[in-house]
């Protein structure tokens, strides 16, 4: 024991204090340097991009690089609009979430429930791996199957194919993680009962992990509403507004290449990728939010 | 050696050389145990923690049968049936359990939670047998009055003891046979803990009550006949009173006298 502890107590105090000023000066320092990309990122599209968000630009499809063009030496704000990608990004990750949400979650039962089983860790594993694989090739894959295949063209089902399997692996996992937090008397309560173990897995798990599930779903969204490697090569894109699953399909993020491709266009860029990072951040924060009640 | 100093006319359990083993190389958690459960009374199985009270009671409503490693032999017979030959579907709802913490289902109401062994075996009832069998099940707990304005909140809202008067609310509404409680009160005040247990004393008449206690004033309170278990053997078990006067085992009369335990 150091005697200077007794002897000199406010000795002691003060360089307590000082080191603690030291320390949250350093944490103050990093926060900051953590920070300042999101709000340089923000601010950044705020200024260049709020010009450009107006009404037409929800309810018009994109302009042609004439109509563009023209504008842009009589000094006026770029026409049109980019309701073709909301509505083809809307339409994307619709279907994307049908094929991967039902699939994910049996699979995150199946996981939860076969817990240590050999063949439950493969499943893990090669989810796992899933998550790794860049989207680019689950792209390339999509278009060996279905643009090749089965819609012989670039189609919407293609890039929605892409997507669920970026989604899959996202669902399998915050659906297996969400159900494991349910405590086990819980179930047994429900077995207890003589409750068929469907109904204790329908009535009882599933109810109990809503918010988990929902918060998973939100976030895998999120994380496929940027993605734009994969629908180049599926999706391809389309200057009008389409519903069909078989014809080539527009993006947000799609758009925005399409901006960037085009020198009369890039003042667009702003806007749209102001809209998608909009989008996704309220998506995160009502997860967040979602998650936060559970606790 | 067991004392098994107790004659049980017809009784509503008979228990034959039960062993239960977590996985097949572990010793028995509960080794060869005989017992005659009394019908309409309240038994009480007691001993240190760890000697397999706890994994006793599991075995009378075949829970241990979700655990695929755990290894379970000997037989029990209810009402002269061996529970083997029952589906656990039909046992669990001819006996209820309770557990040792309150666990009502987190997201159902106090009037789900009390119909939920109807529900979750999917037995549609009509709204007037519902509502009877909830009033009559809130009132067998003596928690109607207090709950009876705020059927439809969470279960999770209420007190522990009031918690743990709806998991046997819940266990009561299927009019089980017996009703198995594992600690029901250790997670509660002495308030609600003397609740519970004139409430069991209460129900007995209606039903065969097996109750595992740590406590043994509890047991001693309540209970009619009592389990001494110690290592998985059932050291002793006869009728409560001569048990805590006279304990024949003197493993029995040292962990009823405090040495250990
Ligand atoms: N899930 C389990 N897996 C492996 N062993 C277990 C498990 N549960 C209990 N055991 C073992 O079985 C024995 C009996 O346990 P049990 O839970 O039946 O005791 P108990 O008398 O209920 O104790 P307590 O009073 O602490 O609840 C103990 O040695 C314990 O370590
Ligand atoms: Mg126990």
């Amino acid at each position: 024991m150091n005697l200077n502890v007794i002897a000199n107590p406010t000795g002691n105090i003060k360089s307590r204090i000082r080191k603690d000023k030291i320390y949250l000066g350093i944490i103050i320092v990093l926060s900051l340097i953590t920070i300042s990309p999101i709000i340089l990122i923000i601010s950044k599209l705020i200024i260049k991009g709020i010009r450009q968000i107006n009404l037409s630009f929800f309810t018009e499809t994109a302009p042609d690089t004439l109509e563009a063009m023209t504008a842009l030496s009589n000094n006026e704000i770029i026409p049109g609009g980019i309701l073709n990608g909301i509505t083809g990004t809307i339409f994307m990750v619709l279907m994307a979430s049908l094929m991967a949400i039902p699939v994910g979650i049996l699979i995150g039962i199946f996981l939860y429930e076969k817990g240590e089983k050999r063949y439950a860790n493969i499943i893990r594993d090669i989810s796992d791996i899933m998550q790794g694989i860049p989207s680019i090739v689950l792209g390339l894959i999509a278009y060996l199957w279905i643009v090749k295949n089965i819609t012989n063209g670039f189609s919407a089902l293609a890039g929605s194919v892409s997507l669920a399997i970026m989604m899959l692996p996202l669902i399998i996992r915050s659906t297996e993680e969400t159900l494991k937090m349910i405590p086990q008397t819980i179930k047994e309560a429900g077995f207890a009962l003589g409750a068929p173990y469907h109904k204790i897995i329908l009535k009882v798990l599933i109810p109990s992990s809503l918010s988990g599930l929902i918060t998973g779903i939100l976030l895998a969204i999120s994380r496929i509403l940027g993605e734009t490697a994969p629908l180049m090569l599926t999706a391809l894109g389309s200057p009008v507004v389409n519903f069909y699953a078989d014809k080539p399909t527009s993006a947000v993020p799609l758009l925005i290449w399409e901006f960037y491709n085009d020198p009369n266009m890039v003042d667009l860029i702003w806007s749209s990728s102001l809209f998608l990072m909009g989008f996704v951040l309220t998506l995160n924060i009502i997860s967040k939010r979602i998650a936060a009640k559970r606790k | 050696m067991i004392l098994n100093n107790l004659e049980v006319e017809n009784p509503v359990l008979s228990i034959k050389d039960l062993s239960v083993a977590y996985d097949k190389n572990a010793k028995n958690a509960v080794n060869a145990v005989s017992a005659e459960v009394k019908r309409n009374a309240i038994t009480a199985i007691m001993g240190p923690s760890g000697c397999g009270k706890s994994t006793l009671l599991r075995a009378i409503n075949r829970m241990h049968d979700l655990y695929p490693a755990i290894v379970t032999e000997g037989n029990i017979f209810l009402n002269g049936e061996n529970i083997n030959k029952i589906s656990t579907i039909e046992l669990r709802r001819k006996i209820g359990m309770v557990f040792q913490r309150p666990n009502p289902f987190p997201t159902m109401s106090i009037y789900d939670n009390v119909i939920a062994g109807y529900k979750l075996n999917g037995i549609r009832l009509k709204k007037e047998k519902r509502d009877h069998i909830v009033e009559e099940s809130l009132k067998d707990v003596v928690l109607w009055d207090e709950v009876k304005d705020s059927l439809y909140k969470k279960g999770t809202f209420l007190s522990g003891g009031q918690q743990q008067r709806l998991c046997i609310a819940r266990a009561l509404a299927f009019q089980p046979d017996v009703i198995l409680l594992d600690e029901p009160t250790s997670a509660l005040d002495p308030v609600a803990t003397s609740k519970v247990e004139d409430l069991l004393v209460k129900l007995k008449k209606k039903y065969s009550i097996v109750l595992v206690t740590h406590n043994m004033t509890q047991a001693a309170r309540i209970s009619d006949n009592s389990m001494f278990m110690y290592l998985g053997d059932l050291v002793e078990y006869g009728k409560t009173k001569s048990m805590f006067t006279t304990p024949q085992d003197q493993r029995t009369e040292e962990y009823l006298t405090g040495k250990f335990g």
